[in-house]
């Protein structure tokens, strides 16, 4: 029975291979991977960009590069790490995890999560596009105006900015979505709210965050696009409009998009220490209430971006403590991880090492973070290398540390096939030793008052040496991100076979096998533990076999569960694939070149193209029509 | 014992790196750690008191992380579930007791440094106008009707209000010897003061990106004794006086003859362009384009032929004039002193 189940199940979810499949999917497994490599690449390109900005200050008075392509250079660099990795790439782990750990055969929108994934690449090759016309951004990831109007950048490159983020958003926001309905109703049976992974938790909180705080970074973009196109001026003082508007809407959205970035991280540091420390979890109600309440404070510290804009002493006091509380959620989560690690008995795997650069290096960014919220310090310190240091320790520490943890830790379960290890601890050597050397020297070069942005300096002003060593770290850095690319791409060909479990975890991923089968789970399993694979040996060959304790769908289905308790309730036919979400990116794709090519023929075609597709989209296929469904031993 | 010894190496490691830091750069160098006026000195000291609670946060982090992961301490079994009381206390502790005494400790601090630098203790002894032009320093004197462009001139040891509005995208002024910066807010005015406690000259850096000559809008700030800050006002405040050499004086009929006059003015002359720079006192201003380069005769006449050449993008353009014509002008604006 369990073969011919298995093989049922195959037919019905296996997508066949070839060009129609590749742009059809819905598999979140296939999409998540999709996020992933595309995320990857565009970290590489930004690490380039990183590598030229590096090479032209390593030391004074150099002419390498000119000051337009050095602007370009960290404008499409912030932009491209914040917008085009970091997000997508968590969001491409959250794709591939959140369904395996919640026991669900895919995302509750499939659909939507391969347009997601389409409109972020199509997003992404409209920013870079811009290069091929010369006209890349230049005015910073923040855009300020008025410098980014019509009268000072009469350029196209503000408008690839504010087109490329609008479009993006539909990304980001349709994912959110998506990840909330799907961890809200289809957790497996019995793996109520209080038993979900920390992973969840985290892509949980981010996904609010990401709903509350992208339509402010919107709302600038469409108003800065409306004065530049029609003439409008919200941001025009000349015209009773206010640049200082554009630095609140910008940074009500950047301040909690540092949590969006920093959260799922989080999440990952709370999966892999408890399966490397070997125990439980310490603190694990205080960890998932940490991640909420980061997500949520998160909202009212965005003034400390602005302290030296002039505002009222009285409104920097408040922004000033409500900064220095932000601490407190890290904190904790700090010390629940070191407790872990103290009361476990830790196995220093590549995955630990590099969570344990993440700690110490988050740390250091931690404490240079609450030295922003000392108001007269930020106003001395702000806009100067100490603050690319502390957002490098931040962010790189923070979230490109755990995302290489990632990488070695769920490899073997994406592709059946373990990293290798000694080339796994070079690349976490290289790449601490490498991260420090180059953004610590930063601190000092800040104190020393070097200013950011500046394409060029002066011999003399002490500046020299610490530039020179931030250049070689750069490179040290870089050479350790090349090691992990040879190890992955040399061990999921010829790596060593990983089986179901190869690192004894705990969560629901572990359950099936390596890489798992499109259906994720050939029975869903029902939870009763919060550490389900320790606790319970009957899920340990999910993959193999049926124990008629646990519901099963033979059809292309999931199971619907309660939101709190997860307690089954439905069963919901999923779509097959379909080429309806690609080609509405391509319609959207379209609608955005002809707004920023001003053609409206262009316009016109894109929308009938988006509209016409949209309209497949709800029409409702025979075969998906709920079905008679067959559910054996649904837990009580 | 091991990670006790850690924790020395680290902090003075730190500590050491920093001092290096501070001394590796020479007079002019804009260092916060060097600071010669009120503000920057309190903002220096809460800096030293951040750096080292800092380093012991990190010390304690990287210790009990050392202490997770070394081998040869008692061990539980694998696959513990219980918590065990320390682990509780230790959460509770490092995550929320000690962090909220440090925090309220340092928001106390914040609260009192913001209020001491909100206003200085004497009385306000001159008022100076700084109007950011992308990409030079227009500074004006109301009180005595003196326009000059990148160098500041105060009297040591008195404070002065900076009022700080610009002609076209968002600047900062920073002084980092003197005191933490305010940006400059197209539509707005914003007012700060400075004090330098020693005469000397500060070095100041735009520090709001503001396009693609950002890196070259450098100015000074001169802190002059009493004596030569007036006699600095006096002469400041006059036109320029009408060159006496024949060369230079060949130089004054090719400047007012040329495009110059255009964008630049020079008071007691007919030039009255109100674009670029005045240069009426030029001869006496330590840098050529914003900081691009030291004031001398022949950086002056790189620029006057070929500013883009070493400030791409400025608004300047290349004034072809003959070689004799050229070194005439150069002698006549370096004499403008």
């Amino acid at each position: 029975m369990a073969i011919s189940l298995a093989a049922r199940l195959e037919q019905i979810w296996e997508e066949k291979p070839g060009l129609g499949s590749w742009l059809d999917t819905v598999d979140h497994k296939r999409i998540g991977k999709r996020y992933c490599y595309t995320a990857f690449v565009f970290f590489l390109v930004a690490g380039i960009e990183a590598m030229l900005m590096r090479a032209q200050l390593a030391r004074p008075d150099e002419t390498l590069i000119g000051p337009k392509a050095f602007n370009e250079l960290f404008s499409m660099h912030g932009i491209t790490m914040i917008f085009f990795f970091v997000t997508p790439m968590l969001f491409g782990f959250g794709n591939y995890f959140v369904p395996l750990m919640i026991g669900a055969r895919d995302m509750a929108f499939p659909r939507l999560n391969a347009f997601g994934y389409w409109v972020f690449l199509f997003a992404g090759l409209f920013m870079y596009s811009s290069f091929l016309i010369g006209e890349a951004p230049n005015n910073g990831w923040f855009n300020y105006v008025p410098f980014s109007d019509k009268h000072f950048t009469p350029s196209l490159s503000p408008d690839f900015y504010t087109l490329g983020l609008l479009f993006l958003a539909l990304s980001t926001t349709v994912g959110s979505i998506n990840f909330i309905v799907t961890i809200f109703k289809l957790r497996a049976p019995g793996m109520s709210i209080s038993r979900m992974p920390l992973f969840v938790w985290a892509i949980l909180a981010t996904s609010f965050a990401v709903i509350f705080a992208l339509p402010s970074l919107t709302a600038a973009n469409v108003m800065l696009e409306l004065d530049r196109r029609f003439g409008f001026h919200f941001f025009d003082p000349s015209r009773g409009g206010d640049v200082v508007l554009w630095q609140h809407l910008f940074w009500i959205f950047g301040h909690p998009d540092v949590y969006i970035i920093f959260l799922p991280a989080v999440g990952i540091v709370s999966a892999i220490i408890p399966v490397f420390a070997r125990r439980s979890i310490i603190g694990y109600v205080f960890l998932a209430l940490a991640t909420m309440a980061t997500a949520i404070v998160g909202f009212g510290v965005w003034v400390h971006h602005m302290f030296a804009v002039g505002l009222p002493n009285l409104a920097m006091t408040f922004f000033s403590a409500a900064s220095l509380l932000i601490t407190i959620p890290s904190a904790v989560q700090i010390f629940a991880w070191l407790a872990t690690l103290i009361a476990g008995k830790p196995v220093l795997r590549t995955p630990l090492l590099f969570i344990l650069g993440f700690l110490f290096i988050f740390v250091m960014g931690g404490v240079t973070g609450v030295m922003f919220a000392a108001v007269p310090f930020d106003q001395q310190i702000t806009d100067s290398y100490f603050v690319v240091a502390h957002f490098h320790y931040v962010l790189f520490g923070g979230a490109v540390f755990p995302i290489f943890a990632a990488i070695h830790y769920w490899v073997p379960k994406m592709y059946g096939r373990m990293m290798d290890e000694g080339l796994g601890k070079l690349a976490f050597w290289l790449m601490f030793i490498g991260f420090n050397l180059t953004f610590f020297p930063m601190h000092i070069a800040g104190l020393l008052g070097m200013p950011r942005r500046i394409y060029t300096y002066h011999a003399g002003l002490g500046w020299d040496l610490w530039n020179l060593l931030s250049t070689i770290g750069g490179f040290v850095l870089g050479l350790g991100i090349l090691v992990v690319i040879v190890n992955f791409m040399k061990s999921v060909r010829t790596g060593a076979v990983a089986g179901p479990d190869p690192w004894g975890g705990e969560t629901l991923e572990w359950a099936t096998t390596s890489p798992p089968p499109p259906y994720n789970f050939l029975e869903i399993p029902t939870v009763r533990s919060a550490e389900p694979v320790w606790d319970q040996p009957e899920l340990r060959d999910t993959g193999h076999a049926v124990h008629g304790r646990q519901p099963v769908l033979v059809g292309h289905e999931t199971l619907g569960t309660s939101v709190m308790d997860a307690d089954a309730e439905s069963v919901i036919p999923m779509p097959h694939g379909s080429y309806v979400p690609v080609a509405t990116a391509c319609g959207l794709a379209g609608i955005f070149a002809g707004l920023l090519t001003g053609i409206v023929a262009v316009t016109a075609i894109a929308v009938g193209i988006a509209v016409t597709a949209t309209l497949f989209w709800f029409r409702v296929r025979e075969e998906e029509e709920p079905g008679p469904s067959v559910v054996v031993g649904v837990a009580p | 014992m091991r990670s006790r010894s850690r924790h020395s190496w680290v902090g003075s490691a730190g500590a050491l790196l920093f001092v290096l830091g501070a001394s590796a750069c020479g007079d002019t160098a804009p260092s916060t750690l060097h600071p010669e006026g009120p503000g920057a000195h309190r903002i220096a000291g809460l800096w030293w008191f951040m750096f080292w609670v800092s380093a012991l946060v990190v010390a304690v982090v990287t210790a009990l992380i050392l202490i997770g992961v070394l081998p040869g301490r008692r061990r539980r079994a694998t696959h513990d579930r219980a918590t065990p009381r320390w682990a509780g206390r230790l959460v509770v502790l490092g995550g929320v007791v000690v962090p909220v005494v440090v925090l309220a400790v340092l928001w106390a601090l914040t609260l009192s440094d913001m209020s001491a630098l909100s206003l200085p203790r004497r009385s306000i002894a001159l008022k100076v106008q700084v109007v950011g032009h992308q990409w030079w320093w227009e500074i004006r004197y109301p009180q005595q009707g003196i326009i000059t462009a990148n160098d500041i001139h105060i009297p040591v040891g008195l404070p002065v209000e900076v009022e700080l509005t610009t002609d076209d995208v968002i600047h900062s002024f920073w002084v980092p010897q003197l005191t933490g910066k305010t940006d400059l807010i197209s539509g707005r005015t914003n007012r700060m003061w400075i004090q330098a406690d020693r005469a000397g000259v500060y070095r100041g850096q735009c520090a709001e990106y503001c396009g693609l000559q950002h890196a070259n809008m450098i100015f000074y700030v001169v802190a002059d004794p009493p004596d030569r800050f007036r006699e600095w006002m006096t002469r400041e405040g006059q036109g320029a006086a009408t060159p006496t050499e024949t060369g230079a004086l060949r130089g004054q009929e090719v400047f007012l003859s040329s495009a110059c006059v255009g964008c630049h003015t020079i008071r007691g002359t007919d030039a009255r362009g109100k674009v670029g720079p005045d240069l009426t006192h030029i001869g006496s201003r330590i840098s050529i384009g914003a900081g691009t380069f030291s004031n001398t005769p022949s950086n002056l006449a790189i620029w006057i032929t070929d500013s883009q050449s070493v400030k791409p993008g400025n608004l300047m353009p290349p004034i072809p004039l003959s070689p004799a014509d050229l070194e005439a002008v150069v002698a006549y604006l370096e004499g403008l002193k």
